[in-house]
C-alpha cells in the first residue's frame, strides 16, 4: 500500500499535464480550424513565406 | 482569432521596431470558396504578397481569412478592398466580414465553456478511477484508512473542479432565482452543491457514501450539452454572416473635385455623391442628381417591371440600376418612407410573435418543481421514520442526483446539433434552435413570389413563336445593354442558337430604349411609347422592337419559376399544408406564377403592411404559418410568421429576420428544413420519454435509499449515452414530410 504514496501523485501529475496541454492547445488556437490543419499537414508545396533555411527542403519536394 | 495567427512566422523584430507609429490591425475576410489545402496556400500566398500585409491565415472550417495589416499613421494601406481585389485576381470571391454583436458574445461564451469542459472531464475521469478502486475495494480487502485517503484525494480534485466548471450553472440558477423563476439550472446547481457539500461532510466523518464522482460527472455531461448548443449557434451565425458579408456592397464615391474612390456601402454618410454604373446595385438610399435610368426594384417591392427614374427621383438601397449611369446624392435612410414603414412594421411584428417557449424550457417548468418536491418528500419521509437528518439528507441527495436532468440537458442540444449539421450539409443555415423547433409545428406555408417562387432573373415567354430573324436582330441590339429585358432577349437568342451580330453605334436612350441608325433608317428596341407601338395590339408586352421597315414586334417577359417550385408546392399540399401566395407584384404576373405552381390562393399588389395583416389573420385563426420570402417588403411578414425562411439571395434585413436561410436555386430546401425540424422534434420527445422512463425506474429506488454512488454513476452515464446515441441517428435517418396537423 505504500506504493500508493507515490503512485497517486504520479498519476495525478500525468493527468494534470494532459489537462494543461489541452488548455495550452486551446489557448494557442489549435482548435480554430480542424479541417484546415489536416490539409496543411499534407500540403507539400512551397511554404507560403519562405525563409532562407527552408529553401532546400522546398526543392526536395518539387 | 488573433491566436490563430501565432502559427505564421512573425516579422523579424528589428523591422517592426523601425517605425514607432506603425500599428497592426486585423481584417477578417469571408471567403466562401475555400475548400481544400491548395486553396489555403493560394490565398495565403496571394495575400502575403500584398504590401503591408504581415500575416495571413486561412481558416477552412469557418471559410474565413484573418489578415494582419501594418498601418502607418493615417495612411490606410492596404484596406479591405485591396485585399478583396488581390484575392479576386487569383480567382476567389471575398468580402470583408461584418460581424454582429451577438456572435462575438456567443463566441466568448463558447471560449469560456471549453476550458471548463476540459477541467470537468479531467476531474470526472480521475475521480472515477479512484471511485472504481473504492467500489472494488468493498468486495475485497481495502481497509478504511485507504478508502478515506481515496475520498480525500477525490475531494481535493472535485472541490476546485466543481467551483470552476460549475459556474455557468450556478450563475444561471442565481439569475433565475433573482427573477423569481425556476429553470433547469436550479435543480442542477442544488443537486451538485448539496452532493458536494454532503460528500465533503461524509469524507470528514470517514463514511462510506461519497458522491464526488456523481457530482463531477454530472457537471461534465451537462457542460457537453451546453457546449454543443453554443458552438452550433456560433457556427450557424458565422455562416449566416459570411453570406451577408458577400452581399455587402461597395460604393464609388465621387468627391467635390471629381475624383472617385471606392468605399464600403456601410461607410456612406448623407450628402455623399455616389456613381452607379448600369447593372450595378445601388449602395444607399438617395436622390438622383444626374442621369435617367430604369431601376429594378424587385427585391424591395416584389415588382418585376423596372421603374423609370429621372433627376430628383428617390432610389432605394439594394435596387439594381438597369439603364444609364446615375449620380446619386445619399440621403439618410430615415427620410425614406418605405424603409421607415418597414422598420415600424418589423418592431410591431416582433412583439406580436411573442415569446416562444422552447421544448426543453417547457419540460423544465414541470421537471424542476417535481424534482424539488421529490427530494423534499424523501427527506421528510426518512425524517418521520426516525432515521436522523444525516441519512435522510443522503437519500434526498441521491434522489436529486438521480433525477438530475442529464438526459434533458444533453439530449435536446444533441438532437439539435445533429439536425442543424444535417441541414448545414445541404446549404441550409438554421440560425437558432428555437427557430428549428417552431419550424416543426408549422401547418401552412405562405410564399412570396418574386425571388422566392421565382428566380431573380426574368425570361422571355413564348420565345419559340418569335420569328428567328427578328429575335436575332433584336438580340444583336440588346447585347449592348445591361437592362434586364435586353439581357433576357440575349439569353433567349443564345438558347435557340440564334447568331447575334455585332452592331456598332447602338445608342442607349436612358428610360426609353436602344436605337440604331444605318443609312438614315432607324430601328428601335424599347418601351411601347418610344417605339411608337399601339399598346392594345399586345397589352402584356413590355418591350417592343421596330425594324427598319417599321414592323413592330412585342416581347413578353416573365420571371422564371424555380425549377422545383411546382413539385415543392404539390408535395406540401398533398401532405395537407395550406399554401398561399402573397406578392407585391402586379396581379397578372402573380396569377401566372400561381397557376404555374398550382397555387389557388393568391393575392397580388400587396403592401408590406397588408402581407403582415394576412399573416396576422392566419395566426388569429390559430394557424402556424411558415413565411418564405426574400424581399424587403417581406421582412415584416417574416418577422410575424410562426417560422420563416429566406433564400440566400434575399436582402440582408430579411436574411437577418428569417429563422433559416437556404442557398441555391432549389425551393425543395423548404421541405427539407421542415422534415428535419419535425424529425428533430420527434427525437427530442423520444429522448424525453427515455429520460422519464429512466426516472420511473430509478427514482423509487433512490427514494427507498438503495442508490449507492456506484448505481448513481452507472445510471447517469447510461441514460446520457442512450439519448445521445438516439440523437446521432438523425444525421443519417431517412425522412418523410409529416402531414399537417389540422388538414384544411
Amino acid at each position: 500500500m505504500t506504493s500508493l504514496a507515490w503512485l497517486m501523485p504520479a498519476a495525478l501529475t500525468l493527468g494534470l499535464m494532459g489537462l494543461a496541454g489541452f488548455l495550452w492547445a486551446l489557448r494557442s488556437g489549435q482548435f480554430e480550424d480542424l479541417e484546415g490543419a489536416g490539409w496543411r499537414a499534407i500540403e507539400d508545396g512551397e511554404p507560403t513565406k519562405t525563409l532562407s533555411s527552408q529553401d532546400e527542403s522546398g526543392d526536395r519536394h518539387a | 482569432m488573433e491566436a490563430a495567427l501565432i502559427a505564421t512566422p512573425p516579422l523579424p523584430s528589428s523591422e517592426r521596431e523601425k517605425d514607432a507609429a506603425t500599428t497592426c490591425e486585423t481584417i477578417t475576410l469571408s471567403v466562401p470558396d475555400i475548400v481544400c489545402g491548395s486553396c489555403i496556400r493560394i490565398i495565403e500566398t496571394a495575400l502575403q504578397s500584398v504590401r503591408g500585409v504581415t500575416a495571413a491565415r486561412a481558416n477552412l472550417a469557418l471559410r474565413r481569412v484573418t489578415v494582419m495589416v501594418r498601418r502607418q499613421g493615417d495612411d490606410i494601406h492596404p484596406d479591405a478592398s485591396d485585399l478583396v481585389s488581390s484575392l479576386r485576381r487569383v480567382g476567389y470571391t471575398a468580402a470583408e466580414l461584418i460581424e454582429g454583436m451577438d456572435t462575438a458574445a456567443s463566441r466568448n461564451r463558447t471560449g469560456e465553456l471549453i476550458p471548463r469542459l476540459g477541467v470537468a472531464g479531467f476531474a470526472a475521469a480521475n475521480i472515477m478511477l479512484l471511485s472504481v478502486s473504492v467500489w472494488s475495494g468493498e468486495v475485497s480487502d481495502m481497509d478504511n484508512s485507504v478508502r478515506d485517503l481515496f475520498h480525500w484525494v477525490s475531494a481535493l480534485i472535485a472541490l476546485p473542479a466543481i467551483a470552476y466548471a460549475g459556474q455557468p450553472f450556478f450563475r444561471s440558477a442565481l439569475a433565475a432565482l433573482k427573477a423569481h423563476r425556476l429553470n433547469m439550472d436550479v435543480p442542477i446547481s442544488l443537486g451538485v452543491l448539496l452532493a458536494t457539500g454532503m460528500s465533503l461532510f461524509q469524507t470528514i466523518r470517514g463514511s462510506e457514501q461519497v458522491y464526488f464522482d456523481a457530482a463531477t460527472t454530472l457537471v461534465f455531461f451537462l457542460l457537453i450539452g451546453r457546449a454543443l448548443d453554443e458552438s452550433m449557434r456560433v457556427r450557424a451565425r458565422g455562416a449566416a454572416e459570411n453570406l451577408l458579408s458577400l452581399r455587402a456592397m461597395t460604393a464609388t464615391v465621387v468627391s467635390e473635385d471629381g475624383t472617385a474612390k471606392s468605399l464600403s456601402a456601410r461607410a456612406l454618410t448623407p450628402g455623399m455623391r455616389v456613381m452607379v454604373a448600369a447593372g450595378e446595385r445601388i449602395p444607399g438610399d438617395g436622390n438622383v442628381i444626374t442621369g435617367t435610368s430604369e431601376i429594378d426594384e424587385s427585391l424591395i417591392t416584389g415588382e418585376t417591371v423596372p421603374r423609370t427614374v429621372a433627376v430628383g427621383s428617390h432610389v432605394h438601397a439594394g435596387t439594381v440600376n438597369g439603364g444609364g449611369a446615375l449620380l446619386i446624392s445619399i440621403t439618410s435612410s430615415d427620410e425614406n418612407t418605405l424603409l421607415a414603414e418597414i422598420g415600424r412594421l418589423m418592431t410591431a411584428a416582433e412583439q406580436s410573435r411573442g415569446r416562444y417557449v422552447r421544448l426543453a424550457d417547457r419540460a423544465a417548468r414541470f421537471y424542476a418543481p417535481a424534482v424539488h418536491i421529490l427530494g423534499l418528500l424523501t427527506f421528510a419521509s426518512w425524517m418521520i421514520m426516525g432515521s436522523g437528518w444525516e441519512l435522510s439528507l443522503t437519500h434526498a441527495i441521491a434522489v436529486l442526483i438521480i433525477t438530475c436532468p442529464c438526459a434533458l440537458a444533453l439530449a435536446v442540444p444533441a438532437v439539435q446539433v445533429a439536425a442543424m449539421s444535417r441541414l448545414f450539409g445541404r446549404g441550409i443555415i438554421v440560425k437558432a434552435a428555437d427557430g428549428l423547433e417552431r419550424m416543426s409545428e408549422v401547418d401552412c406555408v405562405v410564399f412570396d413570389k418574386t425571388g422566392t417562387l421565382t428566380l431573380a432573373q426574368i425570361t422571355l415567354i413564348e420565345d419559340q413563336s418569335v420569328d428567328r430573324a427578328v429575335l436575332s436582330r433584336a438580340a444583336s441590339l440588346a447585347i449592348t445593354s445591361r437592362h434586364p429585358y435586353a439581357q433576357a432577349l440575349v439569353r433567349s437568342a443564345r438558347d435557340r442558337h440564334i447568331a447575334i451580330e455585332a452592331i456598332e453605334d447602338v445608342q442607349e436612350v436612358p428610360g426609353c430604349g436602344l436605337s440604331h441608325v444605318e443609312n438614315d433608317v432607324e430601328e428601335r428596341l424599347g418601351s411601347a411609347q418610344w417605339v411608337g407601338a399601339n399598346v392594345d395590339q399586345n397589352p402584356e408586352a413590355s418591350l417592343w422592337y421596330s425594324s427598319r421597315d417599321g414592323e413592330l414586334t412585342g416581347f413578353r417577359f416573365i420571371d422564371q419559376i424555380r425549377p422545383d417550385a411546382r413539385e415543392t408546392v404539390q408535395n406540401l399540399r398533398s401532405a395537407g399544408y395550406q399554401i398561399e401566395l402573397l406578392s407585391g407584384d402586379r396581379p397578372g404576373a402573380v396569377e401566372r406564377a400561381a397557376s404555374a405552381c398550382e397555387i389557388s390562393q393568391w393575392r397580388a399588389a400587396l403592401r408590406p403592411s397588408e402581407k403582415l395583416t394576412r399573416i396576422g389573420d392566419l395566426r388569429a385563426e390559430g394557424r402556424k404559418p411558415l413565411m418564405v420570402g426574400d424581399g424587403l417588403n417581406d421582412a415584416p411578414a417574416l418577422a410575424a410568421g410562426f417560422a420563416s425562411i429566406s433564400p440566400a439571395s434575399a436582402v440582408d434585413i430579411s436574411q437577418a429576420t428569417a429563422d433559416a436561410v437556404f442557398q441555391g436555386d432549389r425551393l425543395g430546401s423548404v421541405i427539407e428544413t421542415m422534415m428535419v425540424a419535425q424529425a428533430a422534434r420527434q427525437m427530442a420527445l423520444q429522448n424525453f420519454a427515455i429520460a422519464i422512463g429512466y426516472n420511473l425506474v430509478f427514482v423509487p429506488i433512490a427514494m427507498l435509499g438503495h442508490v449507492t454512488p456506484l448505481v448513481a454513476a452507472l445510471a447517469m452515464s447510461t441514460s446520457s449515452i442512450v439519448v445521445t446515441a438516439n440523437a446521432v441517428r438523425l444525421r443519417t435517418k431517412k425522412l418523410r414530410l409529416k402531414p399537417a396537423r389540422s388538414a384544411q
